[in-house]
């Protein structure tokens, strides 16, 4: 008698967890992908705790505080590491809703994680989304930081240059009023050539030769 | 002859006190700044890669020797001959050739407003590389935070940070929408940090030039040490250069290495007549153009071993997870154990399993992984710059510092090639004398350079960069082949192959020898003019389309390819043909100043007949 009831519960446990079963998740692991070297066996210890990690978020659920660890069952475990699971309700008759599985770890999925040294994308239930990470938005972006420094440095040289021209013009202007040898200034002054200055031969009654060409005509028209 | 350059010289020192280059080397290092850009790190290396690896190098020798420094020098001779910019040189050496400088300064203008804005795009991406994670190594949530944002999911994170934060693009190039901020304060910062470097002409841009033209051959040589130890590096080389002698039957293949030579140069710009004109007289110009142009393509060469190393690594590590991805796949499926399948024995799996149970392997979704699909994959210009390499950056140990170095160095490279662009437009504006002469030289610089921001603000619009791919493809190309054409004719037909030789001579020292006459007669005319022919027979082949990113196509993340509305090509039009415009103008101006002033002086009394005093 007590063989029969044994095997009918276990017939139950294997009926309610099965691959695509009612209200089953499947989970994979990648330890060795995550941890390298450091990466640990998975033996029927991890999935005692892994049983107990689930059992821990649904007793964070309302009306789900009695879920122990013997109501999470475990099957299809390959060496891949992947496996199903299911919790059922007190009386091991039927699994609780998916929804309210999925609720559970979503919200536990941090102590889950780091329960195993694993993240999102190692300890993976399929069918259950991830929620992401907000992102870390610094209050002022970086780039601005850094474009205010430049502009500054460029705005600040600019005005350095501009303000050090006028003061050599400044001086410049200075200068040529007290100076009069300006024989090797040409701004201001005429140029000389074999002693005659060049401009007062346009300007000063002369004559223009009209024997020399202009510059204009140079060259010959085509 | 000896009267001319006397006669020269006397004008001069009637004038303002030209300025002068502090050293040689300051002037070797402008003109080399000038040259060496952002062609030179993206277009190069591509080219090479797509016209048969090292087999490339032939035609663009041949290019080099016959086309590039032969041009090269008639432009350094001229302008340190005659000393004066584009402008003015033109006018000195025909009345009727005066449209030739005009056309070139406004080639000049249009190439600096979008040369500009791709260093603003530099710079953006400069400020962004200060952190860790780089921005575009992940995707950013969408607005209710319940997945990734849907266009970088649906392509990559580095392409969606480039389409969508940074150039915010819109679908169609109709559609301008609005002016993007953080462009526009980039973009003044970038034209301030220009007008900082120009402010003085060559007297700052003298001393600027010693960082902007040397650090990226610093950034260069480190990125070639940390590139030629990465894994596949070596794999990228080899494929990547094998020569592929077949592709020289390809007439592309020549028409590209002779374009990519004449625009590395930065040819009929006007630039480098500028530089050349603040030279001492008796400088040897001959020396400098060979000297410049062999380092700007030694440095082609050098950029495109470190870019194919890079790509080389990222190609090979693309590939690995690739086979990564598909092993994980398998494992999953089957439940394999994990790290059970190494990479070599992924094919011989594959197959054992296709064998056993087909129907479970069919079903999944098994990507194609081959090495050589992933080294084909190149790009040029931004494509590069921007998607390709940052990218490759984000598998190098020490991301942010490596992508700082590179947008650092692609920054500097824009810069110095800018200094000789400005120069280009700044040096004829004071020979010819816009402002008055007390106004001082920083008032003209200040204006120039808000004066092109302001016109530079189109590009920062939500279509900015199909404008700039108009702009680089139409406005200074064509226009500026036929410059280069009318150069050559003009200084060696008009000038005179016969006073050009004594210029240079007095110049140099020695008179030019039978290569750069018979370039300079013949072969140099003759490959312009053929150039301008195949450009024209390509252009007239198909009506230009661009490739638009809209992530509604059914084909994204490839980009759809559309063709430009009809007003948009009637302003492709213009842009090629408005500066072309300039030389038949001024040649027209001056026959009909000429004709009144035959008429003028054939009738010495006042009475001028009417219908003949109208031109």
């Amino acid at each position: 008698m007590l063989w029969l009831l044994f095997f009918l519960v276990t017939a139950i446990h294997a009926e309610l967890c099965q691959p695509d079963a009612e209200n089953a998740f499947k989970v994979r692991l990648s330890i060795r992908t995550a941890l390298g070297d450091k990466a640990y066996v998975w033996d029927t210890n991890e999935e005692y705790l892994f049983r107990a990690m689930v059992a821990f978020s649904m007793r964070k659920v309302p009306n789900r505080e009695t879920t122990e660890i013997s109501h999470v069952l475990l099957c299809n475990v390959t060496r891949r590491v992947s496996f199903w699971f299911v919790v059922t309700d007190p009386s091991k008759n039927h699994t609780l809703p998916a929804v309210e599985v999925q609720s559970a770890i979503r919200m536990n999925r941090n102590r889950i994680n780091s329960a195993f040294f694993l993240n999102d994308q190692t300890l993976e239930f399929l069918k259950i989304p991830s929620t992401l990470a907000p992102p870390t938005d610094p209050a002022v972006p970086i780039w601005i930081i850094i474009f205010g420094v430049i502009f500054c440095i460029v705005i600040v040289a600019i005005t350095l240059l501009v303000l050090s021209g006028i003061r050599q013009r400044r001086r410049k202007n200075k200068g040529p009023s007290e100076v009069d040898d300006a024989e090797d200034k040409c701004e201001n002054t005429i140029t000389i050539e074999n002693g005659i200055p060049c401009d007062p031969l346009d300007t000063k009654g002369g004559h223009i030769n009209d024997v020399f060409v202009t510059e204009d005509e140079r060259l010959t028209p085509l | 002859m000896a009267q001319v350059p006397g006669q020269g010289l006397l004008v001069d020192s009637c004038e303002v006190e030209r300025p002068r280059w502090n050293s040689k080397l300051q002037y070797l290092l402008s003109c080399i700044g000038f040259a060496v850009g952002l062609g030179n790190i993206w277009r190069f290396p591509y080219l090479c890669q797509t016209h048969g690896g090292g087999a490339f190098l032939l035609p663009y020798l041949i290019a080099l020797v016959f086309e590039g420094i032969p041009l090269f020098h008639i432009e350094l001779a001229i302008g340190q001959r005659l000393r004066r910019g584009s402008i003015r040189v033109w006018t000195t050496i025909s009345p009727y050739l005066g449209g030739v400088g005009l056309g070139c300064f406004t080639v000049n203008i249009l190439v600096s407003l979008y040369y500009n804005t791709v260093l603003v795009w530099v710079l953006w991406y400069f400020l962004n590389s200060f952190q860790h994670p780089l921005p575009w190594s992940s995707c950013p949530p969408d607005l209710n935070r319940t997945g990734y944002a849907e266009e970088c999911q649906g392509s990559s994170p580095v392409s969606y940070f480039w389409y969508r934060q940074t150039l915010n693009i819109t679908a169609d190039i109709q559609d301008s929408g609005t002016i993007q901020w953080r462009l526009l304060i980039c973009s003044a910062t970038c034209w301030a940090v220009l007008y900082l470097c120009v402010i003085r002409g060559i007297e700052t841009t003298g001393k600027a030039i010693y960082f902007t033209a040397l650090f990226p051959y610093l950034v260069l040589t480190i990125f070639l040490v940390r590139g030629l130890t990465l894994p596949g590096a070596v794999e990228g080389l080899i494929y990547l250069f094998t020569p592929n002698m077949q592709i020289l039957r390809n007439p592309r293949v020549w028409l590209d290495a002779a374009t990519q030579i004449f625009f590395s140069l930065s040819l009929a710009f006007g630039g480098h007549i500028a530089l050349a004109s603040y030279n001492p007289p008796r400088n040897n110009c001959k020396n400098d153009a060979v000297t410049i142009a062999l380092v700007n393509s030694l440095t082609s060469l050098y950029a495109s071993i470190t870019i194919f190393s890079v790509m080389g690594f990222k190609a090979t590590n693309d590939y690995s997870q690739c086979l990564d991805s598909n092993i994980l796949t398998l494992i999953n499926e089957f439940d394999f154990p994990e790290r059970s399948i190494p990479r070599d024995d992924y094919p011989a799996v594959l197959m054992h399993l296709n064998t056993t149970q087909p129907e479970r392997v069919a079903q999944l979704p098994l990507k194609s992984c081959c090495l050589k699909d992933f080294l084909d994959k190149s790009a040029s210009g931004p494509g590069l710059a921007f998607i390709l390499f940052t990218e490759a950056v984000l598998h190098m140990p020490g991301a942010p510092g490596w992508a700082v170095l590179f947008f650092g160095m692609l920054f500097s490279l824009g810069l110095s090639s800018m200094f000789g662009n400005m120069e280009g437009i700044i040096t004829p504006l004071l020979d010819v004398g816009v402002l008055p002469k007390g106004v001082p030289k920083e008032v003209l610089t200040g204006l120039a350079c808000l004066t092109c921001f302001l016109l530079a603000t189109c590009f920062t619009l939500q279509s900015g960069s199909y404008w700039l791919e108009i702009f680089d493809n139409f406005a200074a190309s064509l226009n500026l082949v036929v410059f280069a054409f009318l150069e050559v004719i003009g200084v060696v037909y008009v000038y005179g192959m016969r006073r050009l030789c004594e210029d240079i001579e007095w110049m140099t020292g020695q008179q030019p020898g039978l290569y750069w006459r018979v370039s300079w007669w013949v072969v140099s005319p003759v490959l312009l003019l053929s150039i301008l022919l195949a450009y024209i027979i390509l252009l007239a082949q198909r009506p230009p389309s661009y490739k638009a990113w809209s992530p509604q196509n059914g084909q994204f993340p490839s980009r759809e390819e559309k063709f430009y509305p009809g007003w948009v090509q009637a302003v492709c039009m213009l842009l090629s043909f408005l500066p072309l415009l300039w030389v038949p103008a001024v040649a027209l101006t001056q026959l009909l100043a000429q004709h009144r002033r035959r008429l003028k002086d054939t009738q010495p009394d006042s009475s001028m007949k009417p219908e003949e005093g109208r031109g």
